[in-house]
Parts: C-alpha cells; structure tokens; sequence
C-alpha cells in the first residue's frame, strides 16, 4: 500500500535536511509501529506524507497503491484515502467543529464522485462514533480544537479519522496526553478500523500503546532514516534497553 | 486661511455647490435650517473638499477621490426589498424620500422632512467641526429620513429596518433616534442600491439612562457608487449602545462614528467587519470619548481585502479627566488576501484620567499555513479551505452579537460575498 524510497525531505524555508534516505513499505492490513527518539524526523516523515508544504522532498519516492503522490496536494491526497492524526492538532477559531467535519466529509466524498451525505445520516454516524470514543457531542458546536484538553484532541482526531475512514491512517503519538481509560478507548477505536484494505502506520514512544495496539512490524527511526525494523519484540527490547544498542549497530 | 482655498475648485466640488443651488428652492427646511444649509455650502466653497493632509482625512483624500457627482434625479425608481432580519418593521427611504412607515408600538415615527420643515432638526445639521466633510455636504443637501421616538420603558418587539434604497443619483438622507430611560430596542441602518449613487447619511442618536440600543449598520451598495455616511450618538447613565458596522459594498465609503459616552456606567460597544473587493476604498473613522467615570467600550474591527482594494481604519480615544475607571479596548485585524490591496490602521489614545485601563492592538495577517494545511489534510479543497478560514476570521466577531437572528442573517450576508468575490 505505501512504499516509500530512498526518500530526502528538507526544510523548505531553512533547506536543512530532515529525512536523509529512508525507506519503508508497509501492507495493505498491516499495522507498522514506528519509532525513535525526539527529533528524529517521525512527525517530519508524517508531514512529508500529509503533503505539508514547508517541507520539501529532494530525492526518492512515496508511492501509494503503486503510484506517486509527490505532486498530489493534502486535499487530494486525503481524497485518495490518506489520513493523518496530528502529534499537535491545530486550534481553528471560529470553524464549528460540526461544521468542519461535515465539510470534511462531504469534500473527500465529492472528490471521490460520491453524493454528499444527507444530514440525518451524517448526524447518525457522528453519534455513533462519539459514542465509542466518549465524546460529548455538545463538544462538536465549539470551533475546531479550541480549548480541548490534551485528550479531548486526540479523541477529535480519532472522531475525524472514523468519519473520514481513509485507507492509509498515520498516527503520530496518539498516545500521548491520554489517560488510561482514554487510551484503551482509543486503540480500541484504531483496533476497530483494522482490516484487509487499511493500513495503519503509528508513531510512538511508548510501549504501552502497542499491547493496546499490536504491530505487525516496528521500525526504528534515527536521523532520518529507518535504521532498523523487526517485528513486535524489537519495540520490548527498545522498551527493556533503549536506543542506545540499535543506534550503535547502525552506525 | 486653509491651503485649499487657493486651490482650483474640483469637478466634484463644482457639482455639489451646482446641486446645492438647483436644489434649494425643494429642500424642506424654515430659516433657520436654510442658514444652516447656506453655511454648510460656505463653508465648502471656501474650504473645498478635504484632502490628505487634513488629518482626519490622512487616508482617504475625499478631494482626490470623490471625482463623479452623478446627479439628482427625483424620477429614479428605488424599490424596497426585504428586511435584513425576518419580521422588522421597515421605515424605508427611497431615493432619498421617506416612504410609507410600518407602524411600531412605543415608538412614534416622524419623517425628517417634517422635522427640517419646522425647524427642529437645524441644530443637528451644526457639522461637528471644520473638517467634518460629511456632516457639511449632508447638511446642504439633506432632504429626508426618519425621526424614532423610542418611548420611556418601551421595547419593540421586532427590529425596525431604516432602508435606504437608491437607484443611481444621490440621496442625502437624515436619521435621528431619541431612546428613552430604559427603553430597549434593535435599529438597522441598510444601505442597498442598483447603479452607482452618491449617498449621504447622518444618523443623531441619543439613548437615555439604562437605555440599551443596538444599531447595525448594513453597507451593501453597488460596487461604483459613494457612501458617506456618520453616525453620531450620546449614551446616558448606565446605557449600553452596540453598533455593529458590515460594510459590503461600495465604491469609495467612508463611515463615520462619534460617540460621546456622557453618563456614568455608559458601555459602548462596537464591531466592524469591512469586506473590500476589486477597487473598493473603505475608511471607518471612529472618534470616541469617554465623559464620564466608569465608562468602559471594546473596538473590535476586522477586514478582508482582496484584489487592488483599500482600507483605512481610524479609531480615536479620549478620556476625560472626569473619567477614572474607565475601560477601553480596542483591535483591528486584516487578513489580506492579494498582494496589492491594503489597509492602514491608526489608533490614537488620549487619555487625561489617571486610574484608566485603555489598550489598542492591530494586526495584518495573511490566512494562517498551519490552520489551511490541516484543513486540507482533511480533504478539503483549497478553495474552500481559505473560505472557511475567513469566514471564520469574521463570524468570531458576528457571533458575539449572540443573537440567532441576526448571526444567521449577517453571516448568509458574508456567504453571499464571497460566492461573489470568493
Ligand atoms: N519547520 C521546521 N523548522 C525547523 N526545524 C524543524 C522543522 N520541522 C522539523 N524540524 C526539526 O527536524 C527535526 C525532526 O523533527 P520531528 O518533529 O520530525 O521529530 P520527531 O521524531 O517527531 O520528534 P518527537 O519524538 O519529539 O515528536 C527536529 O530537530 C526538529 O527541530
Ligand atoms: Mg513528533
């Protein structure tokens, strides 16, 4: 499903390089765990996946279902069924959240050919949805993000993610800022969406996710690059010993 | 002697004094109106049009750009149109004549050409100072609008709409409200049009103690035709008066607010948003004081500007030295959506109280990258990313009017521009 080559990715304002090389494939149904320390260019290979246009690729190739989407903007790669939970959601004043995911929704069906949901049906699916995530539906007539608490956000994220339901999902630390209950209620919302067509790719630090979330494959990211990959055990070794071991023997 | 008095008379300037003489022998008006209107005319013989260097004027050279008086035309067919709120009682002006008003419970309505017929209204055409171009040329030419009498403890239940329509021409339209102690009420002041007028307007508002008015001011005229409009107003003891200022239309605006808050516990409240397409030039000049102890106002204003448009925002404050404890904020925020439009901003504080809490900010931005790339990654288009994005800039400010009605009413206003400009 995604096949990514020898990518390079640079700061476009600055040119400084993030991604130096990397390569990944990950499966239809496979569910890829990816990690690494702080600053090793996990959100930047998320952006670069987005179509985020403060970075620029130099080099190599992301193919999506065997085909380019380096000239596809972030509307239409999200068309196309690609979906990113954000590490930082933004704050959109003034946009009802509501509002937005129903524009949302409508905009990736007409770009897909589809009809425009009507409003009922629409309004059933965000019930529904909440309702697994324990979202308060009053919390959708407020503007998009704005005042959410860590968790609520990433609850949004996982709410827009059900709706949305794209094809290639990549969570970048998901985890982060939930509290217990709110992390099983989340994998179980990822865990809900696993299936044969889906890939689902998550960034994160912590091991704890991935018993929520069992991995298929985990990879390691270090300066830019995947320097190691294996399957579920290698991110309980990273968990027991660090990054320490598997940077060494990259280098 | 002004500068200007030596300078050649412009085209503009030749065609008001011209109007003004064809005009008088119909202007309603006794003596002592008509010695207003003749000084008004004197005035602007002697000083000609405002231009840049007047201060108030800094941003908006009237003598440069008031280059066409298209003119008066008493056959022109204005026909009126719906209300801007569902269910108002519609006091309207057509072509510059009051038409035939809806009747309003605690509300006596008189037409303004039965109060300059008898003189009562020669005081307000007094144009507030030297350089108070709008008021001179409305006071001149003046010839019709409405007078609301807003009884002691009333509140109509329904707003009342003064819509003025012009067909072309021009229309030189007076408006005065006297609310009463208590008293409740919501006006709007609409400006709609076909072709390309010259529009004055000058509205006289006095809201009484513990009086609470809320006046918008709906500026939706063609995109060749001149507005010029001011909007004066006194608020008394613990009275609250909110103006919500849209202006949507136009070719050169200019709207004017003066307020005086005189009474102790007044609270002043005013928002703006500007939407400037194509050539458009638009300047709000506000002039606040702050009378009296313990008077507190907000000034939020925010523009779009697209294409080659211009705008101007001037937001005066001054406090009294009577006035401790008062609170002032004011803000102006551009989001500038092409490279050659513009907006300057000039907020000037004057303060003689020493215990004030007074603030002023202004931003110019352009749509945020960060908001549009989350939008997009959401799989919406571009287009309507940015369109969101803006409308959402402006309805923050609408939404605090906290009125359904009329949020739905001024944001279906906001679709409707940018299906046009968009
Ligand atoms: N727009 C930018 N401007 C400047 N530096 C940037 C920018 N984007 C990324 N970087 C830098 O690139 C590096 C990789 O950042 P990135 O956010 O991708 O790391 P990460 O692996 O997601 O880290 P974390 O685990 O802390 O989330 C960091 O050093 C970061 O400071
Ligand atoms: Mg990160």
């Amino acid at each position: 499903m995604l096949e990514i080559r020898n990518l390079h990715a640079r700061i476009a304002e600055t040119g400084t390089e993030i991604i130096r090389g990397l390569n990944l494939t990950v499966k239809s149904g496979e569910v890829a765990a990816i990690m690494g320390p702080n600053g090793s260019g996990k959100s930047t290979l998320s952006y670069v996946l987005a179509g985020r246009e403060d970075y620029e690729v130099t080099e190599g190739e992301i193919l999506y279902n065997g085909e380019s989407i380096l000239d596809l903007d972030p509307a239409e790669r999200a068309a196309k069924g690609i979906f990113l939970a954000f590490q930082y959601p933004m704050e959109i004043p003034g946009v009802a959240t509501m509002e937005f995911l129903k524009v949302a929704v409508n905009s990736q069906r007409k770009a897909r050919g589809e009809e425009p949901l009507k409003v009922p049906e629409f309004l059933k699916r965000v019930r529904e949805a909440c309702a697994s995530l324990s979202i308060d539906m009053a919390m959708l007539k407020r503007p998009l993000n704005v005042g959410f608490s860590g968790g609520e956000k990433k609850r949004a994220e996982i709410l827009q993610m059900k709706l949305l339901e794209p094809k290639l999902c990549v969570l970048d630390e998901t985890d982060s800022g939930l509290d217990i209950d709110a992390l099983k209620i989340v994998a179980d919302g990822v865990n809900a969406l696993r299936s044969p067509e889906r890939a689902i790719v998550v960034i994160t630090h912590y091991q704890r996710l991935l018993q929520y979330i069992v991995p298929d494959s985990v990879h390691v990211l270090y300066k830019g690059q995947v320097v190691k990959s294996g399957d579920k055990d290698l991110a309980l070794e990273l968990e027991a010993n660090g990054y320490a071991g598997v940077i060494e023997e990259a280098a | 002697m002004n500068m200007q008095a030596s300078q050649t008379r412009t085209a503009a300037e030749t065609a008001l004094i011209d109007t003004f003489t064809a005009r008088l022998p119909a202007l309603p008006g006794d003596a002592s109106v008509t010695a207003k209107r003749k000084e008004a005319v004197a005035a602007l013989r002697a000083r000609g049009l405002p231009n840049r260097k007047i201060e108030a004027w800094h941003y908006t050279d009237l003598r440069r750009l008031l280059t066409a008086i298209p003119a008066f035309d008493a056959r022109n067919e204005a026909k009126p149109v719906a209300p801007l709120l569902g269910g108002s009682a519609v006091l309207p002006i057509l072509n510059g004549k009051a038409g035939r008003a809806a009747a309003i419970e605690g509300v006596t309505v008189v037409t303004a050409a039965e109060k300059l017929a008898d003189g009562s209204f020669a005081p307000a055409l007094q144009p507030a100072t030297d350089d108070d171009a709008v008021g001179a040329i409305n006071a001149a030419l003046a010839a019709d609008g409405w007078f609301l009498d807003v009884a002691p403890g009333a509140a109509p239940a329904d707003p009342i709409e003064l819509q003025s329509v012009q067909a072309g021409g021009q229309a030189h339209t007076r408006l005065a409200a006297h609310v009463g102690e208590g008293a409740k009420a919501t006006v709007v002041e609409r400006h709609v049009g076909t072709g390309d007028a010259l529009v004055s307007s000058v509205a006289n508002i006095v809201v009484g103690e513990g009086a609470e008015l809320r006046w918008l001011i709906v500026q939706e005229q063609p995109g060749g035709a001149t507005h010029l409009g001011q909007f004066n107003a006194w608020i008394g003891r613990n009275a609250k008066l909110t103006v919500f200022v849209m202006n949507l239309g136009g070719k050169l605006v200019r709207q004017e607010i003066r307020v005086d808050a005189k009474g102790e516990g007044g609270e002043f409240t005013l928002r703006g948003v500007n939407l400037l397409a194509g050539s458009t030039h638009c300047d709000v000049t506000m002039v606040l004081d702050h009378s009296a102890f313990g008077t507190n106002s907000t000034e939020v204003i925010r523009n779009i500007v697209t294409d080659r448009a211009e705008g101007a925002f001037q937001g005066q404050i001054r406090v009294k030295q009577q006035a401790q404890k008062t609170d002032a904020k004011m803000a102006c925020n551009t989001l500038l959506l092409s490279d050659e439009g513009g907006f300057s901003v000039k907020p000037e504080l004057e303060i003689f109280a020493d215990d004030v809490a007074c603030g002023h900010g202004a931003t110019v931005a352009e749509i945020d990258r960060n908001s549009l790339f989350y939008l997009m990654a959401r799989g919406i288009d571009e287009k309507t990313a940015r369109g969101l994005l803006v409308k959402a800039f402006l309805a923050e400010v609408i939404e605090e009017l906290e009125d359904e009605a009329i949020v739905e009413a001024l944001e279906a206003k906001l679709d409707g521009w940018f299906a046009e400009h968009g």
